[in-house]
């Protein structure tokens, strides 16, 4: 029995089950939370042994059906999908557990939400365990595809808007990948990324496609200047969506940039310091628009377009020691899926409870939500960098990167992207402190709802010290 | 010149075209024709790249460009229900940016 469950091809139920729940949420409408939530925790489930199989074991692929490759799909899972994978499974699950909650009085958003978050998940973690470019465009999609429906389920006129935006620009930055999936099958007659590695040889005719992926690939991150449709798009939606979309679904086209940098190794210094600066942009761009927004959902979409752009310093920094400059950049995207699903989750809390998220008007919210605003400032010391956080261990092996080969002006816009990120969470913690002159409706909130983000929020502060067993889980797999 | 680069100079046209009403259309049917078009475009260059030798066509490309079609497909569903929403929600079927303008692009005609 043991061998059996340790040899199951959890890599296939880890895509197949989400699909299946979402498949019976629609058949089932009256019965979409509780078919939803456990689908949710099975789900996480496979994942966690996915991530265990590849932990004991080693790199994993599944051929489905048996066909195996070129007429066939194969799943491949090495150290960095199952990062990705556990990372989706744990902040998946809390906001499953907070949507149920958070949802409850609006059945009709609750036969939406179930099916589409269930087809976005199934969407990630075949994301993470595609093996070939091709596949990971249709991934690409079908991600993109829910993640517009989830913010349209507002359905409010600037919640559209934003949803109508995000498809336009996720639609052209799958067809620009597109395009370069086209143009390297020319080149080298194969979709395979294994192969596309050994065969790609540089030049002009790996440059052109490679070029027009990763343009279509920032477009989907959100990477300044391409960033004018996130902040619409994450604010306006609800809030378990916004901290899907800001947590979960920026990491996948990250991680796809990664990997497909990771199999070609592109030569030059041209790019990677190109991808840093807009990176130190974004970091300074998005920081101030979050000092200057007057609504908190606001402020965290912004910070969402800061925080982005750390995960691309590491570009620049890769030359002397890859390993610490891909592991913090890996490490940084973690925790801010952790750090910031928490906060937008308060968020939501908050909102609840006052009925608006006016940043001046937030009215001592410390002592009628003490828990989600410690929610909320564990998420900030965790993406502002401090210590032992998760982010603040990502930034460590960034600033050291940056160090070893004196690379002063990276360090200064590493530092220089943590004091903005305090100041304006501690702009929020200030208000919350306050009183407002102003009379506000007060609803109560669920302690289910604050207990999740509180949990997710220290879950980022303790990744910390999960750093000794997860970077390991990299080695063989960065160049 | 062989019909395979036929295909994919025309392919590269519709790209072209398709991004130039992408940026330039306010109306987001138009928009989203656009992004149709610029589709096309990229399935012709696959189709295209696939019997560009001349010898026999390569049958993977339309393999995937019939999976891309799929994909299409169900993107513009997506995206002529989102524009019938937002036509609903505020009287105009465009973006915040654009309630000003004339949707046909009449005046200058």
């Amino acid at each position: 029995m043991p061998e059996l469950l340790a040899d199951a091809p959890w890599m296939l139920w880890s895509i197949a089950l989400p699909l299946i729940g979402a498949l019976l949420v629609f058949l089932l409408p009256r019965r979409a939370a509780p078919i939803g939530l456990s689908t949710a925790c099975l789900t996480a489930a496979t994942a966690l042994a996915v991530l265990f199989q590849v932990a004991f074991d080693g790199p994993r692929i599944y051929r489905v059906g048996g066909w195996g490759a070129p007429l066939g799909i194969d799943l491949m899972a090495d150290g960095l999908s199952v990062i990705m994978l556990a990372m989706t499974a744990v902040v998946g699950t809390a906001i499953s557990v907070y949507a149920r909650v958070y949802l409850a009085g609006t059945p009709e958003k609750v036969r939406r939400f179930w099916p589409l978050w269930l087809f976005l998940w199934a969407a990630l973690n075949a994301l993470y365990q595609a093996g070939d470019v091709f596949n990971l465009y249709v991934t690409l999609e079908l991600l993109g595809l829910s993640a517009v429906a989830l913010v349209a389920l507002t359905g409010s006129a600037p919640a559209l808007w934003g949803a109508m935006r995000y498809l336009l620009v996720s639609l052209l930055g799958s067809l620009s990948y597109l395009l370069g999936v086209a143009l390297l099958y020319h080149a080298y007659g194969t979709v395979d990324l294994a192969l596309l590695g050994e065969r790609a040889d540089g030049g002009l005719i790996l440059a052109v496609p490679l070029g027009a992926m990763i343009a279509g690939l920032l477009l989907k991150t959100g990477l300044f200047p391409f960033h004018v449709w996130l902040p619409p798009a994450h604010g306006s939606a609800r809030a378990p969506v916004s901290a899907l979309l800001s947590g979960l679904v920026v990491k996948a086209s990250f991680y796809l940039l990664l990997r497909l940098w990771f199999t070609f190794v592109p030569e030059g210094q041209g790019l990677p310091i190109l991808l840093g600066s807009l990176g130190a942009a974004a970091i300074f761009w998005g920081s101030v628009q979050a000092l200057r927004q007057r609504r908190l959902k606001l402020l965290v979409a912004y910070s969402t377009v800061a925080q982005l752009g750390y995960l691309f310093i590491a570009f620049p920094l890769a030359g002397l020691d890859p390993a610490l400059a891909w592991g913090g950049s890996i490490y940084l995207a973690v925790s801010h899926a952790f750090a910031k699903g928490a906060m937008f989750l308060a968020a939501g809390s908050i909102m609840t409870q006052g009925g608006h998220d006016d940043i001046d008007e937030l009215d001592r919210v410390v002592d009628r939500m003490p828990l989600t605003l410690a929610a909320f400032a564990l998420a900030g010391i965790s993406l502002a960098g401090l210590p032992p956080s998760g982010g603040f261990v990502g930034k460590w092996m960034l600033l050291q990167a940056a160090m070893a080969q004196e690379l002063w002006f990276w360090a200064f816009v590493i530092i220089g992207g943590g004091v903005l990120t305090a100041a304006y969470v501690f702009r929020v913690l200030g208000f919350a402190f306050t009183e407002s002159p102003h009379e506000h409706e007060q609803h109560e909130v669920p302690l289910t709802m604050e207990w999740t983000a509180l949990l997710l929020a220290l879950g980022a502060v303790l990744l910390g010290f999960v750093a000794p067993w997860a970077l390991p889980l990299l080695d063989g797999v960065l160049p | 010149m062989s019909g395979g680069f036929l295909f994919a100079f025309a392919g590269l046209g519709l790209l072209v075209i398709g991004a130039w009403a992408l940026v330039l259309r306010a109306h987001l049917i138009r928009k989203v024709l656009a992004i149709n078009v610029m589709g096309s475009g990229v399935f012709l260059i696959l189709v295209g790249s696939g019997s560009m030798d001349g010898g026999a066509v390569d049958p993977v490309p339309q393999a995937m460009v019939i999976t891309g079609i799929v994909v299409a497909i169900s993107a513009t569903a997506l995206a002529l229900a989102l524009v019938l929403r937002i036509a609903n929600a505020t009287g105009k079927p465009a973006l915040p940016e654009d309630q000003d303008r004339d949707l046909m692009d009449e005046e200058g005609r």
